[in-house]
Order: structure tokens, then C-alpha cells, then sequence
């Protein structure tokens, strides 16, 4: 059985009595104890951080050339706390409520609780680290509204909020690199955990410089390594995000949760062709302005997309702002999910626009005819600089064209109230566990939850873990565990670099990410996942008989780097598919065709979907287990969402 | 409809840091105008693949002109040929056909290369390390809105702290110096009232590790703020150079002695 | 954070080297031009003789002179020792930099510019500074009528001439002094020394138009309001009006006298 280790008692009391109850570590002792932090943003730099200031010795990896490289930086819009410095009926609670809300009530309570709880204090701990917020002519931190929030709580630093933050995290690992507490091996790659007694006592890594095949042991091993977007391919993820690290974690034992979760952001750049490597998004803040038109016919599609009309020449009577029309009250600012969800049912219907017919309009025309160009300018010029960038079209002029893309992925290594997987001594942080976001995350919470898990949670329950080991000892290196671990590490880049086939690793990923959007995306069905399933069984076949991966292991070798991703990626889409193939019910980010209500919008299957599904590896190539963790809800009351 | 074209790609290609490397002519055929730059070089390195031989290797990551890992010097300027983005947001349709277009890696003592277009830049972090922090703990700290920061000044400090440490300053100097980059942390905390404390020495410990890193020295030619993608601007480096004169000239007590 | 550096062997600490000896050099070459407008006087160089000897012999301007060849060494060194510096971070060069793109070509070139500079000092120290100092200068004797203040010239020999005298006789000032006036326009009929002069001037331009302000920002003297002040100042006065008045004195002496 699963036990979230949730404490009992009141929720607004059960994190600091809980943190109250757990055990501590004499401050003489923290520095006997190791900590193996992956991945450098917004969690891993601050668990880093504040695990070295406490005393421990911790090393940290990550696969960029710098810790402050990690693709926390290119969050734009903001980040969540509950300050309520706006005086307009902001709370812990309310910001607790429309999280869980937000995620359609499949997040775990206490844990959404905790998050809102902290979140005051990571505004204060940024402010300190000297990260620049946005602030008023009084010269206090400014805020504002955001991803339909009636309260306004975000705090932000102009369009690079992830950076800031980022940066602010990077300083204090920075400090502790400096002091000699924090080792920090960059370009390096997490390849295998290592298990000892059943504890997670070290991990294997890769130097993607040399190739060296490395053992690095420690007392505990904390898993911030991010989403796994990039499963698609296309998604607005960095290049080099992926999954391997939680997913050999996950084959050692870490149960993975939700997977079938991922939320698409609506308003990205369209993709142009096949040579596509990733989408760019914009903030969604554009829909505040901007509306979401397709023409009224097929017929005025065709003729767009070949050139034989401009957007101008469609007139207003042939135009059809789906989203004014279907929700009325909400408009253009329906929530993330709905808005991608339309803006797909369009391009099905052969009503797309742009070359490919795989877009839709975002028009501004309206708006700057209202306020003026110089308003629209000052408020959305950086992101319109961007489109024009990109798209060489000038969005003063002629509409946008946007369509949805991959953003995040709310699933994750499954982690208990401590964040510690089913692996004891491995936790999993930030994107990379499951816990906070439900089926659907609310903008500007992500950063809040990478910061709250590594500033404020981990260094408690961390020590907890170690004070109850009973023991300082340093981890015996010699043990037989890690030279075999090593070995089967070293067998499986051996087998990989033997891969001589036809087909390039990116071909297959671009053919997996096909598969994936198809069928596990926006929109599923039974029949549809049962395809994939069957497609992607096929693809992994033909990644391991047909793939050409070059060169040698004592290398830079982008071809093995991406062909153990790859691997990996496969494995995660199969689990994705049964995974969602399980959850008949449309909920969150993804709607579930055979799960809708009379009007076609999503149902959510309460009574029989209120759970985490985490799911056991069994071995190779063999179904995997499911596991569920009821949700149980004592202080909220389950709705049924509606933006009519 | 996007047009298309065919380049001359003259690029450096360097097995690693212990070998000699030198220029490679690569055709890039059929590059459709509205590829970024870097897509271009997927397509280059898929064929390359397909062939057999191995594919160019250069750093990016997230493509959309925030991470700073990507870098590469393209017809003699870094991020390409147009001012203010990175080469990531670089697209084709700034190139024509049948051009010829030569890329090298960033080039400085204190960047080494690690294989054709990827350099070391952890100098960089190092400067970091030196003292680009305020010296908090997590917790313990007042609440955000105690100290109120002018709106102007926190404006300034975010100008400064929008640098990505790409490198690209480094880069186009003709000393490859990196004082753009470094005066911009300096900066960035010695406007804020959170900096203050270890302002000085801060600017002490980050100028010693700049230069025991190999890099050269400030000409005031301007060509770095030219090249920012992020428009870090020089008066930074006049800012950096008031701190450290200001430390060592007229704050006996933040001197450090030997 | 560890210990620091002594601050003059910094990278910033050189720059500030140059920097302050680079200003000074800007000061002595607005009373240096001050000075040698006298040569456009049309006396027979008594104006400029006066100064000359005074310029050589008052000992507040010797101590200054001191500091000045000082100035000139030290900020020749420096140059050196940065450039091989900056040659030191970037041991590859690019095969292709399009370095227009993003600085003004002077700025790039001051080394090659300072190195005009200082061929044209040597040169010019040699034709006057040490030909004046070494006693390889002509002598001209002023008789001033002090009732009329008309004065007639003429020159002395050697076993005429005193050091600087100046002497009263009935009514009569002489002034017998080292004619480094002459000197000027013997060596200004030379055209090549001419050209050389007025390249040199070209030179001094282009490295003062980026050296003047490059030096108040290694300063750190930066600000809105007084940025434009030391720009228009870069430019206009040791940018223009300096060097074209120190070239026309070589051309005057060759086209006009």
C-alpha cells in the first residue's frame, strides 16, 4: 500500500506540527552526511543550497555547462505567493483552494496547503538574495493577476521571473561552492541510482565530456531533474530535457504518478515544418487583448493557407471567434486546457490557418484600434518583437497565428508528504515528482513549487531520513553494489553505441513525439491509446534494431546522449499511453472523448478517479503495476468546472 | 512560402581540447528561410549522421534566447549578424542563397574549446563563485517588502541582472575581456540595498578572479554592449570600476590584506 | 571571499594607469598648444623664444616636464603590456571579424595609433627638444626700442651669445636667447617631416576622440548628465580643434613663411 505519510490534525496545522515531530540532526553530525542533489534549477539549486548552509556535504550535476543554465530560467509570467499585499481578500487558504482547483481536484491537500503555506516565504528569501521584482513607484513589490486569478499574487521580474529566480538560486549554490560545502559537477548526466540494502545510496553518472562512467555515492539522493515534455518532441521544453534520470530512478523502484498528466500551454508559436526542433511560447497574457479567430468556412481556410487571401480580406460575417462564442462569459480568457482544446477541435475541422493549417489567429486589430498601437505596444512590445522575430510577420498588422503546444508535465516520481519516493533515502522535487499540480497546473505555481520543495521543505524532511538512519558512517564506496550498477551502466551505452541501423535517434524521437500528440495529447480515446500502444511497441523495436547511434563513449557524443533519452522516452510513452488508457475520465489538461457532458465539454469521473495512479516497474518490456493513492478531500468540495 | 537555399558552411571542427582543429567546408542544401540557425545545423547534422560522419557538435539548450548556451561567431560576429538576440533566435531568412557562411567558436584563452563549436565557459561560474551573491541563508530573513527599493533603482539592477552569460561580450572584444559580464553582477548588487553589506569586497573578489581566469582587458570599444543580446549596457563597467577604485582606495576597512 | 590583489597590479588598476596618465597627457597638450600659437605670431619668434626659455628654466614647469616624460613612458609601457595581455586571452584568432559591426575602428587601433604617436615624439623630441637642450639651435639677439617698441632681430653667433640675457642699454631692451623659432622654420621646410607631422596629427585625433572619453569611463565617471560634456569635449577640442591647430603650424611654416 501506498502511505502518503500525511500527518493527521487540522490541515492548516499539520506541516508545523509535522515539522515539530520529525527528527532532527545534531548540527555536528550534518556534516558526516552526504547529499546527492541532480539538476540545478529553481529546486535542485535551492535544495542544494540550503542543505549546505544546514552543514551537509552535497554535490550536485547537472547536464549544461552551468548550474544556471537549467530550463527553470525561461519562465516568464511570474510566480505565486500568498502575501496578500493587495489588501483584495488573498489568503493561504484561497491560494490552497485554487490550486487544488486548478488541478481539478487531483492533487494530494496537505501537500497544495504546505506549498501555499511556504510560498510567503520564498518572496522574502528571494527579495533578500537580491532578485529584482517588478516593484510600484512606492518602491514596494508589485503584483498582478494572472492565468485567471481573481486575486493578484503573482510576483514577477518583467518577463524572466524563471530567470531571476533562477539566478537568485544559482547565487546561493554559488556561495556554498565557494565555502567548499557544495561540489557541483557540470555536464555530467545521472545514468543509474544505486541502491544498497534497499536505500538509495548513490548514483552512476556519465562526464559527457569524457565519457568517464562514475560512481557517486552519498546518504541520500534527491531527484530535481524537471519535466518530461520533450517525450513529444516538439514542446517548449530546452533541447536537452529529459527523462532519464527519473526514469532509471523509476526502474530501481521510485513508482511513477500520473504520467498521463501534461499540461498544453494555448498560445505558442505554430510549428513551420519537419525540421522543427522546438516551440517558443508566449504568455498567455496575450489573450487578455488579443481574440482567437478561425474563418467560418473550409473553403476561406484553403484559400489563407494558400495565399490567395490575407486575414484582412475575411470579413467580419465570415469569421468565427470560437471561444467568444462558445463561453460567453470567459471569452478568449477560458482557462489553459479549453482554450488548446478549441483551438485543436478547429484545425480537426480543416479550419486551421498559416501554411500548414495548423494554427489559428490571435487578432489584435481590435484592440489596437481601442486602445491604440502605443497601449498594445507597452504592453505585450517584447512579445510581439519575439512573433516578428520568429515569424518574420508583423502582429501590429496582421493577426498572430498560435496553436498549442506541450509546456508541463504535472506527472512524476510519486512522493510522499516528505517528497521521499517508494525508493526510502530518494526524493524527487519540483517537476520532476507529481505532487502539487493534480491534472492541471495553475500559471505561476510552478516556480513556487520548485522553490518551496528545495528552500523550505527538503532541508526538514531530509533530516528526518538521516537523523533515523542511526548511523554516521560514510557510505562504503567499496561496495559491490556500485561496481555492478557501474557495469550495467557501462553494458547499456556499449549496446547503444552498437546501434548501426538506418534511421537517426531523431528520427525515431520526432516519430515517437507523432505518436504521443496524436493520440496522447489533448484529446484521447480508448481506441486511439490502443494505437499508440501498438505504434510505440513497434518504434521501440525499431529503435533498438535500426537506429544508428555514432562514435565512441570518450567523447562530447550528442548521438549517445540523445539515444539513451530516446530510449528512455519510449519506455515513459508506453507508461503515458496505459496510463491514460486507465483514466476514462476527462480531467485537467486532457479531455477524454468518451468522457463528455451533453454540451461537450469535459466530465470529470469523480467517483471513480479520485486517485494517483503510481505505477511499479516490473522488469523489461513487462507491464508495469499499478498502484492507487486515494485522494481524500476533508476541506474541499469537489465541482465540476465551467466557463459558459 | 518559405523560400529556399543552399549555403557554404565553413566550420570549425575540433575533436577536443588536447588536438589541433581546423576549418571544414560542410554544403548545406535545400534550407528553407524560415529555420532558425541552429535548426539549420540539425538538418546539417542529421545528413552528416545518415553518412556516417560525425555531427557537428555545438551547446544550446533552450532555444528561445534565455539559457545562454548558445553561443557560436558567425561571419565574424557572435549570435550572427543581427544585434540584440541569440544565436538561437536567429533565423535563415537573414542569410541568402549560395552564401558562404563561416562559423567559429567563441574564441579566449580562458574559453577553451571542448569540441568543435562548444567551449568551456565554468570561468564564468567561478567568477560567480568568487562573491556574485549576498551572503543569506535560507530563512531568517525579513519580510520582501521591508526595505522599499526605489522603483528606478530596481529597474537599473534588473538591467543588469538580465544577463544570461552567454559570453557573447567576451566573444566580440577584441581583448576578450569579460568585464561587461562581470560588472554586471557587481552592478546588479551594488544598487540594491540587499548588497550592500559585502558590496566592496564583492567587487574585490569578482575583478581578482576575472583576471586570474586568463581574460583580457577592458579597451572601452563598446563592441560588447553592441553584441549583448540583452542590451547589458557599458556604463556597468564604469560602475564596476567605481566599486573596486572605491574599495581600494577609500574603504581601508573592506581592504583585504595579505 | 579571499584576499584581493593590491589594486595597480589589477586589470583595473592598469586601466586606471592609463587612464590618469592619459588625461594628464590630454592637459599638457592644451598649454603646449597655447604655447606654440606663438609661432603664428609674426615676430621673429621673440614671443616664442621667451616662452621657450621660460618653459625650460622656471622650476615648477621642470617638475612638470618630469611627470610629463614620466606620463609618456608609463602610458607607452602600460599600452604595451595590456596588448600583450590581451594578444595572451586570445591565443586564436577569429578567421573572420566583423569588428565594424559593433566598434569604431579607432577604437580597436589605438595601440597602432599610439605607436604613430610615438614615432612622431621621438621624432619631434630629437628635431626640438634635444637640438634646443643640446645647444644645436641658432641664436638671435631682439633689440626692442623701448620709446618706439619696435624691434629689430638679428642673429648671433656662439661666442656672441650668453645663455638667455636680457639687458637694458639706453633705452634699448636686448634680448639674446637660443632661436628655437628658427629651428622650427628650417625644420618645416623639410616636406617630409611635414607630412609626417600632419599624419601624426591625423593619429592624435582618432586616439583621442575614443581616449579622451574611454579614459573618464575606466574612471568610472559615468552619467547622463555629464557624459555628453566629456564626449562633445573628446571630440570637438582633442578630436578637431587641437590637432588641426598643431597641424596647420607645419604647414604654415612650409606653405606661408
Amino acid at each position: 500500500m501506498l502511505d502518503s505519510k500525511v500527518p493527521a490534525g487540522p490541515l492548516a496545522e499539520k506541516w508545523s506540527k509535522h515539522k515539530f515531530d520529525m527528527k532532527l540532526v545534531n548540527p555536528a553530525n550534518k556534516r558526516k552526511f552526504t547529499i546527492i542533489v541532480v539538476g540545478t534549477g529553481l529546486a535542485g539549486a535551492s535544495a542544494a543550497a540550503s542543505l549546505a548552509e544546514l552543514g551537509y556535504n552535497v554535490k550536485t550535476f547537472c547536464y549544461q555547462d552551468s548550474p544556471r543554465r537549467a530550463h527553470s530560467i525561461a519562465a516568464q509570467g511570474g510566480i505565486n505567493a500568498a502575501k496578500s499585499y493587495q489588501n483584495d481578500g488573498d489568503s493561504v487558504y484561497r491560494l490552497f483552494y485554487d490550486t487544488i482547483k486548478g488541478g481539478d481536484y487531483r492533487a494530494r491537500e496537505a501537500n497544495v496547503y504546505r506549498l501555499a503555506e511556504v510560498s510567503v516565504n520564498i518572496i522574502d528569501q528571494c527579495v533578500a538574495q537580491g532578485v529584482p521584482f517588478a516593484r510600484e513607484y512606492g518602491g514596494l513589490l508589485d503584483n498582478r493577476s494572472f492565468g485567471g486569478a481573481q486575486v493578484s499574487r503573482t510576483f514577477y521580474a518583467r518577463g524572466q521571473t524563471g530567470q531571476q529566480l533562477l539566478l537568485g538560486a544559482y547565487s546561493a549554490l554559488n556561495r556554498q561552492i565557494q565555502k567548499g560545502k557544495v561540489t557541483s559537477y557540470t555536464r555530467h548526466e545521472m545514468l543509474d541510482l544505486v541502491k544498497i540494502d534497499g536505500h538509495a545510496r548513490g548514483i552512476i553518472t556519465r562526464d559527457l565530456i569524457t565519457g568517464k562512467i562514475e560512481s557517486h555515492e552519498g546518504h541520500a539522493v534527491l531527484l530535481c531533474t524537471g519535466g518530461y515534455g520533450n517525450v513529444f518532441f516538439l514542446s517548449t521544453n530546452a533541447m536537452g530535457c529529459n527523462v532519464t534520470a527519473a526514469w532509471r530512478a523509476h526502474k530501481r523502484g521510485a513508482f511513477f504518478a500520473n504520467p498521463c498528466y501534461t499540461q498544453i500551454h494555448p498560445t505558442c508559436i505554430p510549428v513551420t515544418g519537419d525540421h522543427q526542433s522546438k516551440l517558443t511560447l508566449m504568455s498567455e497574457s496575450l489573450r487578455n487583448d488579443g481574440r482567437v479567430w478561425v474563418p467560418k468556412t473550409k473553403e476561406l481556410s484553403a484559400k489563407l493557407r494558400k495565399g490567395e487571401l490575407k486575414p484582412s480580406d475575411i470579413q467580419e460575417a465570415d469569421r468565427d471567434y470560437f471561444l467568444e462564442r462558445k463561453y460567453p462569459s470567459f471569452g478568449n480568457l477560458v482557462p489553459r486546457d479549453v482554450a488548446s482544446r478549441n483551438a485543436k477541435e478547429m484545425v480537426d475541422d480543416g479550419r486551421g490557418v498559416g501554411k500548414t493549417g495548423v494554427a489559428v489567429f490571435l487578432d489584435f486589430a481590435e484592440s489596437i484600434g481601442r486602445l491604440g498601437k502605443d497601449t498594445v505596444a507597452a504592453k505585450y512590445g517584447n512579445l510581439f518583437d519575439m512573433y516578428y522575430q520568429i515569424t518574420d510577420e508583423n502582429p501590429y498588422e496582421q493577426p498572430m497565428r498560435i496553436y498549442p503546444a506541450v509546456h508541463y508535465t504535472m506527472g512524476g516520481i510519486w512522493v510522499d508528504y516528505n517528497l521521499m519516493t517508494t525508493v526510502p533515502g530518494l526524493y524527487a522535487l519540483g517537476e520532476c515528482n507529481f505532487s502539487d499540480h493534480g491534472a492541471n497546473r495553475l500559471g505561476a505555481s510552478a516556480l513556487m513549487q520548485g522553490l518551496s520543495d528545495g528552500y523550505f521543505v527538503i532541508p526538514y524532511t531530509v533530516g528526518d531520513y538521516l537523523a533515523k538512519l542511526g548511523s554516521f558512517e560514510a557510505i562504503d564506496k567499496t561496495n559491490p553494489a556500485f561496481e555492478q550498477t557501474r557495469k550495467e551502466v557501462e553494458g547499456k551505452v556499449n549496446t547503444l553505441l552498437a546501434l548501426n541501423g538506418t534511421k537517426t535517434v531523431d528520427d525515431i524521437h520526432k516519430e515517437l513525439g507523432k505518436i504521443m500528440w496524436e493520440y496522447c495529447g489533448m484529446a484521447r480515446t480508448a481506441e486511439g491509446l490502443t494505437t499508440a500502444k501498438g505504434l510505440i511497441k513497434e518504434l521501440k523495436n525499431e529503435f533498438w534494431t535500426n537506429a544508428k547511434v555514432l562514435g565512441e563513449n570518450e567523447e562530447l557524443n550528442m548521438s549517445l546522449e540523445k539515444a539513451g533519452r530516446v530510449a528512455d522516452f519510449i519506455e515513459l510513452g508506453e507508461l503515458m499511453v496505459d496510463d491514460a488508457l486507465g483514466r476514462a475520465e476527462s480531467c485537467g489538461g486532457h479531455f477524454r472523448l468518451e468522457s463528455q457532458t451533453e454540451e461537450g465539454e469535459a466530465k470529470r469521473d469523480d467517483e471513480n478517479f479520485t486517485f494517483v495512479s503510481a505505477w511499479e516497474f516490473k522488469g523489461e518490456n513487462q507491464e508495469e503495476t499499478l498502484h492507487k493513492e486515494d485522494l481524500i478531500f476533508e476541506n474541499v468540495k469537489l465541482t465540476q468546472r465551467s466557463y459558459k | 512560402m518559405a523560400q529556399h537555399m543552399n549555403l557554404t558552411l565553413k566550420i570549425w571542427r575540433q575533436k577536443n581540447d588536447k588536438t589541433k582543429g581546423q576549418f571544414v567546408t560542410i554544403q548545406a542544401n535545400d534550407i528553407a528561410d524560415d529555420m532558425s540557425f541552429l535548426e539549420m545545423l540539425d538538418v546539417v547534422n542529421e545528413e552528416l549522421t545518415r553518412k556516417g560522419e560525425d555531427p557537428v557538435y555545438f551547446d544550446h539548450d533552450c532555444r528561445e534566447g534565455i539559457c545562454g548556451m548558445c553561443s557560436l561567431v558567425i561571419n565574424g560576429r557572435p549570435h550572427g549578424p543581427k544585434y540584440g538576440i541569440t544565436t538561437c533566435q536567429l533565423h535563415m531568412r537573414s542569410f541568402h542563397d549560395g552564401q558562404t557562411i563561416v562559423i567559429e567558436p567563441w574564441r579566449a584563452a580562458a574559453f577553451p574549446v571542448l569540441k568543435d563549436l562548444a567551449v568551456d565557459r565554468t570561468a564564468f561560474d567561478r567568477i560567480q563563485q568568487a562573491g556574485g551573491y549576498v551572503n543569506v541563508n535560507t530563512g531568517g530573513v525579513p519580510d520582501a517588502n521591508e526595505i522599499a527599493i526605489p522603483k528606478r533603482v530596481a529597474d537599473e539592477a534588473f538591467e543588469s541582472a538580465t544577463c544570461i552569460g552567454c559570453g557573447a561580450c567576451v566573444a566580440a572584444c577584441k581583448n576578450a575581456s569579460a568585464m561587461l559580464f562581470v560588472s554586471a553582477k557587481i552592478s546588479q548588487f551594488a544598487l540594491l540595498p540587499q548588497g550592500q553589506t559585502e558590496r566592496y569586497e564583492r567587487a574585490q573578489a569578482m575583478v581578482d578572479q576575472m583576471d586570474t581566469e586568463g581574460f583580457g582587458n577592458c579597451t572601452n570599444t563598446g563592441a560588447c554592449e553592441a553584441e549583448c543580446p540583452k542590451g547589458i549596457k557599458l556604463s556597468n563597467i564604469a560602475r564596476m570600476n567605481r566599486e573596486y577604485f572605491t574599495a581600494k582606495f577609500f574603504r581601508e576597512e573592506d581592504v583585504h590584506v595579505h | 571571499m579571499s584576499n584581493s590583489k593590491p589594486a595597480l597590479s589589477s586589470s583595473l588598476g592598469r586601466k586606471l594607469i592609463m587612464s590618469l596618465t592619459g588625461i594628464f597627457l590630454c592637459t599638457f597638450l592644451v598649454v603646449h598648444l597655447i604655447g606654440n600659437m606663438q609661432l603664428f605670431k609674426d615676430d621673429a619668434g621673440y614671443a616664442f623664444n621667451n616662452y621657450a626659455y621660460f618653459m625650460t628654466h622656471f622650476t615648477p614647469i621642470k617638475v612638470v616636464s618630469y611627470l610629463l616624460y614620466a606620463s609618456i613612458i608609463i602610458h607607452a609601457i602600460y599600452a604595451l603590456v595590456l596588448s600583450l595581455k590581451n594578444k595572451a586571452a586570445r591565443p586564436i584568432g577569429y578567421e573572420k571579424y566583423d569588428g565594424q559591426s559593433n566598434s569604431k575602428w579607432n577604437s580597436r587601433n589605438m595601440g597602432i595609433l599610439g605607436t604613430i604617436i610615438l614615432v612622431f615624439l621621438v621624432t619631434h623630441l630629437q628635431n626640438f627638444w634635444w637640438k634646443y637642450h643640446n645647444d644645436q639651435v641658432p641664436y638671435i639677439e631682439y633689440r626692442t626700442d623701448l620709446a618706439t617698441g619696435a624691434t629689430a632681430a638679428r642673429e648671433i653667433q656662439a661666442a656672441d651669445f650668453n645663455d638667455f640675457q636680457t639687458t637694458i642699454e639706453n633705452n634699448v631692451e636686448i634680448v639674446k636667447a637660443r632661436d628655437l623659432y628658427k629651428q622650427v622654420d628650417f625644420a618645416f621646410q623639410n616636406i617630409g617631416l611635414v607630412i609626417l607631422y600632419v599624419i601624426a596629427m591625423a593619429a592624435l585625433a582618432f586616439h583621442l576622440i575614443h581616449g579622451f572619453k574611454s579614459a573618464f569611463q575606466t574612471l568610472g565617471l559615468s552619467h547622463k548628465k555629464y557624459v555628453p560634456i566629456i564626449e562633445f569635449l573628446g571630440v570637438w577640442v582633442f578630436g578637431v580643434i587641437i590637432p588641426v591647430l598643431f597641424a596647420l603650424m607645419p604647414l604654415y611654416f612650409y606653405f606661408v613663411k
